[in-house]
């Protein structure tokens, strides 16, 4: 049951940090201010989710570990997260569109986590879920800012969606593990998380006037540790310090 | 009423009355509001002076924003991240404060991205090493906290207000960049290597943002008369070396100036001179990266372009379905 959390853990912190990485890219560059601001802030909580999660994987890991060792010292093969977060930043539609998307996953997800019969998930996913609704209101809000308003912001979330759309399937698949932790209600069914997921993210894209595509490359392999080309190029950037000079404090 | 004109240092033509009053006014230390009479020339220069100082707040998100990526732990991650996110707010304040002298947001950006309002001459230079982002914690925020504490008491009330709010931030990013270089500093040769290269990169310029030699600085007098300024800059520069030179003792690196000694008898510290031209040739256009920098800025501006225009758009929908 350890390993089995333990490798829960670090599905929730990957997905967590990539996402945080890439929001952090925008620092400095975002089209307003108090964007750059507002993308931040929600960087830095998703990066706090990461660092939580990951202690939470070396508390339930069989060999000593720490967050940080677990965020720069794995591989892309050991890497956990869902392949829709490490894809590039992409323009404002696309981090808009995927962050919402993040955002109704990461709602829901840990909104059954908190009543999860491990205690010490249940506190953090608590904890994350307070800050998941002000980014949720926050990227929903774009959503219909950019679908809602000019051609030109309706045709890039539109082109946003039709390039995300077949990544986010892969959000709700399991494994063996996840399916024991399912059974011990240590965490929800994904299948009942999906279907809410899918409820909701349809009527914000019917409100939106966003039409969902036809048919596409279906993403998967993240929890297997198959990912995209775009990974190993984020942790080679992320991880530099680390691999370079081994063995050092920061 | 009929008063005789003086002119200002700007040309302008001011009632003497009037001026004589706003003197005393600044003289027994009253604060002006955005809604008191003030010279034409007092407005002129806060304007430049505080556009400048949000510009570089503005301008200063790039070197270490260029670091957060590459941070070496979660933690630092995270520090570094709110504290780039700190200089973007200092930016918001700045400009806010500036928009009751009656200007607005978008003519200042404007003005910044055409190249036509200056920043900081320190942002131009390059942040290659993990220790550059300790260098400027410590050196730039640093010189940051000695030319803004004064400022905290400007005659100006906006602008005073806005630097108490930010001058306690600003020192939180001193000691967080210290840190930064007192960990490197006792870590492997490799690290210790890294911190006195950055030291040795960021020392000059860092002197330099305290502005041109007294002997050369042309706003100076002004400034300080209307209690925009309250120290020279050759007196906070001073000011600066004197509370720096021991913390890099302390962290065993060696200060980039071969002249730099502690004078018994003034009680300071002597140090080199400064390569003015250097610090010219920045201001001009022409430090190593004024071009990237500036670039950056004109990029976000020209990608957010449809995004801004998208929000205005969606607001000006719902204010007609309100009004329907
Ligand atoms: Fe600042
Ligand atoms: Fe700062």
């Amino acid at each position: 049951m350890n390993q089995d959390l333990y490798q829960f853990a670090l599905r929730l912190a990957d997905t967590s940090l990539t996402m945080g990485q890439r929001l952090a890219e925008w620092c400095g560059h975002g089209p307003y201010l108090e964007e750059d601001v507002a993308l931040t802030n929600v960087s830095l909580d998703l990066i706090g989710h990461a660092q939580m999660f990951y202690q939470l994987a070396c508390d339930n890991s069989e060999t000593s570990t720490s967050p940080d060792d677990l965020a720069f010292l794995r591989d892309v093969p050991e890497y956990r997260n869902p392949l829709i977060t490490e894809l590039p930043r992409g323009d404002f539609a696309y981090t808009t569109l995927k962050q919402y998307f993040i955002d109704v996953y990461h709602l829901h997800l840990y909104q059954q986590l908190s009543v999860s019969s491990d205690e010490q998930l249940a506190a953090l996913a608590q904890k994350a879920l307070m800050e998941v609704k002000y980014h949720l209101s926050r990227s929903e809000a774009w959503c219909q800012r950019l679908s809602l308003s000019t051609e030109e912001a309706h045709e890039k979330m539109q082109k946003a969606l039709d390039d995300l759309w077949f990544y986010t399937p892969e959000l709700f698949e399991t494994d063996e593990s996840m399916q024991r932790l399912m059974t011990a209600s240590v965490i929800p069914d994904m299948g009942a998380i999906q279907t809410v997921w899918q409820q909701q993210t349809e009527q914000l894209l019917e409100d939106c006037q966003l039409a969902k595509p036809e048919n596409g490359w279906m993403a998967t392999g993240g929890l297997v540790g198959e990912h995209t080309e775009h990974l190993g190029y984020m942790l080679a950037d992320m991880q530099f310090l680390q691999r370079a000079y081994p063995g050092c404090e920061w | 009423m009929y008063s005789q004109g003086l002119k200002d240092a700007e040309g302008q033509l001011e009632p003497a009355e009037l001026m004589a009053e706003f003197q005393a006014r600044i003289d027994r230390e009253e604060k002006i509001e955005p809604r008191d009479w003030m010279p034409e020339a007092y407005r002129k220069t806060l304007i430049r002076q505080m556009s400048q100082h949000a510009h570089s707040e503005i301008v200063g998100q790039l070197p270490e924003g260029n670091w957060i990526t590459r941070a070496p732990s979660l933690k630092r991650k995270m520090i570094l991240l709110a504290k780039v996110q700190d200089e973007a707010g200092h930016g918001l304040y700045i400009y806010s404060a500036t928009e009751t002298l009656g200007v607005t947001r978008d003519q200042l950006t404007d003005e910044l991205l055409t190249g036509k309002a200056k920043y900081s001459s320190i942002f131009n230079y390059p942040t290659p090493s993990w220790a550059d982002i300790g260098a400027v914690g410590w050196l730039v925020d640093g010189a940051a906290i000695m030319n803004q504490v004064p400022l905290c008491r400007s005659s100006y009330g906006p602008y005073a207000r806005s630097m108490i709010r930010i001058c306690k931030e600003e020192s939180f990013h001193q000691r967080q960049g210290y840190e930064i270089m007192t960990v490197l500093a006792r870590g492997t040769a490799a690290q210790k290597d890294m911190a006195q290269r950055a030291l040795n990169r960021f020392w000059w310029p860092a002197l330099m943002m305290f502005g041109p030699s007294d002997k050369d600085s042309k706003h100076s007098e002004q400034s300080m008369k209307w209690k925009i300024k309250r120290f020279t800059n050759d007196e906070l520069r001073q000011k600066f070396i004197d509370a720096t030179v021991p913390q890099a003792e302390h962290l065993g690196l060696t200060i980039p100036d071969p002249e730099l000694r502690w004078n018994e008898e003034t009680g300071q510290y002597d140090h080199g001179e400064i390569n003015w031209q250097e610090f010219i040739d920045v201001i001009k256009g022409n430090g190593p990266c004024n071009k990237e920098r500036l670039q950056a800025r004109i990029n976000a501006h020209e990608e957010g372009e449809w995004v801004r225009e998208a929000a205005e758009v969606y607001q000006q929908k719902q204010n007609q379905e309100e009004a329907a």
